[in-house]
């Protein structure tokens, strides 16, 4: 249980939103992509925005 | 060996996007066998164009991805190893060197095996799928490293002080019980090879997914240890913690860098397609950095109104 709740912190840390949003982006580039549509701009846009809400949460 | 250039003809359509910089070894590992030669007649073999294209740019690894995949891993390990240095200066000097550098050899040791075990097994991994798990794990890692560095940019956080960790390393060390095991303290180990272990981790993981996603985990690897080898060197001659280091802009740079291969990588790894292929990585990580700045200015701003 330690050895999952470590890793769990190491890799998505403690804004589990903000990780959530990131995974949900993916998932959005790979559903345009795979429907032919151009996805590259999606995830420079949502990223910022995922940051910009982390960093607003956070202050 | 790795900036050799090859260029396929592959015709449009046919596996664009696909990494101008696949790994030596994983092209050849997933080369297309039954039809070595569909890809330099710009033949579309269903299916395959990912290995194809693999092999025959087994050996490529664009000038530019290697300079950000050294780079990357070098300030990644200098920042985790200054922050390990601090720690084993604090149990030597309190418990003892031996207990001290024994711990620090173990966690090395320990790390070695990890990067040893894994290295090879994320080489089988096919590259899209690969590129996909690391470039959402650096996303998400690297958004918290840019997310922390930003917060102490904008003075919302306070910054990594060195020298003030090493005083509360040295204060802890001092008051706890001495337990001798083998000639060892116990806790002077323990606490150096927890810490070196867990900030080497960090850097393992660097060193795994930005090494096989660009197909060179020794030139990660090599960055990495040029990092240690230069903490470690200063270390020893200045026997203090490294507080003059720039280690709250080295965690930032560390996080843009992340972050944008972060993007790119998952991005591609989903299916997209950059404009310009690797070209756009340098475009993406400016993107990343102007983000990262006003970010850092939108979150002054309150502050210095109230002050």
């Amino acid at each position: 249980m330690r050895f999952l709740r470590f890793w769990w912190e190491f890799v998505v840390g403690d804004d589990m939103l903000a990780a959530a949003c990131v995974i949900a982006a993916i998932a959005a580039t790979a559903g345009l992509a795979a429907l032919g549509v151009a996805a590259w701009w999606l995830l420079p846009l949502a990223v910022p925005l995922v940051l910009y809400v982390s960093l607003r949460r956070a202050t | 060996m790795f900036y050799t250039n090859t260029c396929s003809p592959v015709k449009p359509g046919s596996g664009h996007g696909q990494p101008d910089h696949a790994p030596v070894g994983r092209g050849e590992q997933l080369g297309n066998e039954r039809d070595p030669d569909a890809v330099d007649l710009g033949e579309h073999v269903p299916g395959d164009e990912p290995r194809a294209l693999l092999a025959r740019q087994a050996s490529t690894l664009p000038r530019m991805s290697a300079v950000f995949l050294v780079l990357s891993a070098f300030l990644a390990s200098a920042v985790e190893m200054v922050e390990a240095l601090t720690i084993v200066l604090a149990a030597g000097l309190t418990r003892g060197w031996r207990s001290s550098l024994t711990g620090l050899a173990a966690a090395v040791i320990v790390l070695a095996a990890i990067v040893a075990a894994l290295g090879p097994a994320l080489t089988v991994v096919p590259l899209d799928a690969l590129r996909l798990v690391v470039g959402a794990l650096l996303l998400l890692f690297g958004l918290q490293w840019l997310r922390k560095a930003i917060l102490r940019a904008s003075g919302r956080k306070a910054l990594h002080d060195e020298d003030a960790i090493f005083a509360r390393e040295l204060a802890e060390a001092r008051v706890a019980e001495h337990i001798e095991r083998a000639g060892i303290d116990w806790y002077g180990f323990t606490l150096s090879f927890k810490g070196v272990l867990l900030e080497g981790l960090e850097v393992a993981f660097i060193v795994l997914t930005f090494g096989s996603t660009q197909g060179s985990i020794p030139l990660a690897a090599a960055g990495a240890a040029g990092a240690v080898l230069l903490v470690a060197g200063v270390g020893v001659a200045v026997r203090a913690p490294l507080a003059r280091v720039p280690e709250n802009t080295m965690k930032f740079a560390v996080g843009l860098m992340l972050t944008t291969f972060g993007i790119f990588w998952s991005a591609e790894g989903a299916g997209a397609h950059w404009p310009g292929s690797d070209a756009a990585l340098p475009g993406v990580l400016a993107f990343v950095c102007v983000v990262s700045a006003l970010l850092v200015l939108a979150l002054r701003t309150p502050r210095m109104e109230t002050a």
